[in-house]
C-alpha cells in the first residue's frame, strides 16, 4: 500500500528522501519574516566579525599604554555575562508565554528582561566612563580604539534591544497578541539571543584571552 | 521507505521556530540551555585564571569553549536544528560562518605576515622623508 502511494507521488519526492510534499505552496508570512530577519542577524555578525578581526591585529599595539590585563575587571566581566545570560532565558520565557497569548508572564519575562539589560549596560557604561577619566580613552593608543569599537558596539546593540524591547511592550499592551505583533515578537527575541552569541565571543576574545595575555 | 511516508509534510520552520512542543517541554528547553550556558561560562572564567593547567594551552581552551557556548545558544535558544525543515536556516548560517572565518582568519593571517616581513617602525619613519 504504501509502495502504491509513493509512486503515484513520485513527482513529489525526486530524490527520495521519504518526504512528500503535496505541494506545500509558498512559505507562510512568519517563516518569510523570521528567514529575513535571520539573514540579516547573519550579515551583523559579520560585520562583527571585521571588529573583532581588527581587534586581533591590534590588541597588542598598545602605543605605550596600558595593557588589556592592567584594565581589565573579571569581576564585572562576569556580572555582565551572568545579566546577559539570564536576559536571553527569560526572554525565551516572555517568547513562550507569547505564542500562549498569557499576558502576565509575558510582561513579567520582558520586565525581567529589559532589567537584566540595563543592569548590564549600566556596568558597561561605568567601566567606559572609569576608563576615560584615567586617561585611558578610545584615543590613547590603537589598542584602546579596537577594544572601544568592538565593546561599544556590541553596547549600541543592546541599547536599540532594550528600545526595541519597550516598544514590543507597548505594542502588545495597545494592540494584543495579534499575527503581525507575534512576528515582530520573534525577529526581537532572534536579535535578543544573537547578541548573546556576539557577547560570548567578546567575554571569550576580549576580556579572558586579553586579560590573561 | 514506507516508515518514513508517514512523516509530516516538509514544511520549512522559521529559525527560532520549534517544532510543536508542550509549554512544559519548551521551557526545558530554555532550562536546559541555559544550565549548559551558564556551566561554559563558568568554566571559560575558571580556566582563564587558573595556574592547574598548562597554560600554553589556555587558549585553545578558552576558544573552544566559546564554540562551544554559541553552539549551546544556537541550539537551544535559537532552535537551529539539522532536521530536514530547518535546512534554509542552516545553509544561510553556514554562509556566513564561511564570511566570518574567511575576515578574521585571513586578516589575522596576513597582517601577522605583513607585521613578519616590514622593518622595524624606526627604520620605516626615515624613508618617508
Amino acid at each position: 500500500m504504501a509502495m502504491t502511494t509513493t509512486a503515484g507521488r513520485a513527482h513529489a519526492d525526486p530524490h527520495h528522501i521519504g518526504l512528500v510534499i503535496e505541494h506545500p505552496g509558498p512559505a507562510s508570512k512568519r517563516i518569510v519574516t523570521a528567514y529575513g530577519f535571520w539573514v540579516f542577524l547573519l550579515s551583523d555578525i559579520v560585520m562583527f566579525s571585521c571588529f573583532f578581526a581588527a581587534y586581533a591585529v591590534l590588541a597588542g599595539q598598545t602605543a605605550g599604554g596600558p595593557k588589556g590585563s592592567e584594565i581589565f575587571e573579571p569581576r564585572n566581566v562576569a556580572i555582565e555575562t551572568v545579566c546577559l545570560l539570564l536576559s536571553s532565558f527569560t526572554c525565551g520565557m516572555a517568547s513562550i508565554a507569547a505564542d500562549v497569548r498569557n499576558r502576565f508572564w509575558f510582561y513579567l519575562g520582558m520586565a525581567v528582561t529589559c532589567g537584566l539589560g540595563v543592569v548590564f549596560l549600566i556596568i558597561e557604561f561605568r567601566e567606559f566612563a572609569d576608563l576615560v577619566s584615567r586617561g585611558y580613552g578610545p584615543s590613547r593608543s590603537a589598542f584602546l580604539t579596537a577594544f572601544f569599537s568592538l565593546v561599544g558596539c556590541h553596547g549600541l546593540h543592546v541599547s536599540a534591544g532594550v528600545l526595541w524591547l519597550l516598544t514590543m511592550v507597548a505594542q502588545v499592551f495597545a494592540k494584543g497578541f495579534r499575527a503581525d505583533i507575534l512576528r515582530r515578537m520573534m525577529c526581537f527575541a532572534l536579535f535578543w539571543h544573537a547578541l548573546d552569541i556576539i557577547w560570548v565571543a567578546v567575554f571569550s576574545v576580549v576580556y579572558l584571552l586579553g586579560s590573561g595575555a | 521507505m514506507s516508515d518514513q511516508t508517514h512523516m509530516p509534510a516538509g514544511h520549512d520552520l522559521a529559525p527560532g521556530d520549534e517544532e510543536q512542543h508542550s509549554v512544559g517541554a519548551r521551557i526545558l528547553g530554555y532550562v536546559v540551555g541555559l544550565a549548559l550556558a551558564l556551566l561554559l561560562t563558568a568554566t571559560s572564567f575558571f580556566i582563564a585564571g587558573t595556574d592547574l593547567v598548562w597554560q600554553p594551552s589556555i587558549p585553545v581552551a578558552l576558544i573552544v569553549l566559546a564554540i562551544a557556548q554559541m553552539g549551546v545558544h544556537l541550539v537551544f535558544f535559537l532552535h537551529i536544528t539539522t532536521g530536514p525543515d530547518n535546512t534554509n536556516n542552516v545553509l544561510a548560517l553556514a554562509f556566513g560562518l564561511l564570511v566570518v572565518f574567511l575576515v578574521v582568519g585571513g586578516t589575522v593571517w596576513i597582517m601577522a605576515h605583513l607585521n613578519a616581513n616590514m622593518p622595524p617602525m624606526d627604520q620605516i619613519m626615515p624613508m618617508r622623508r
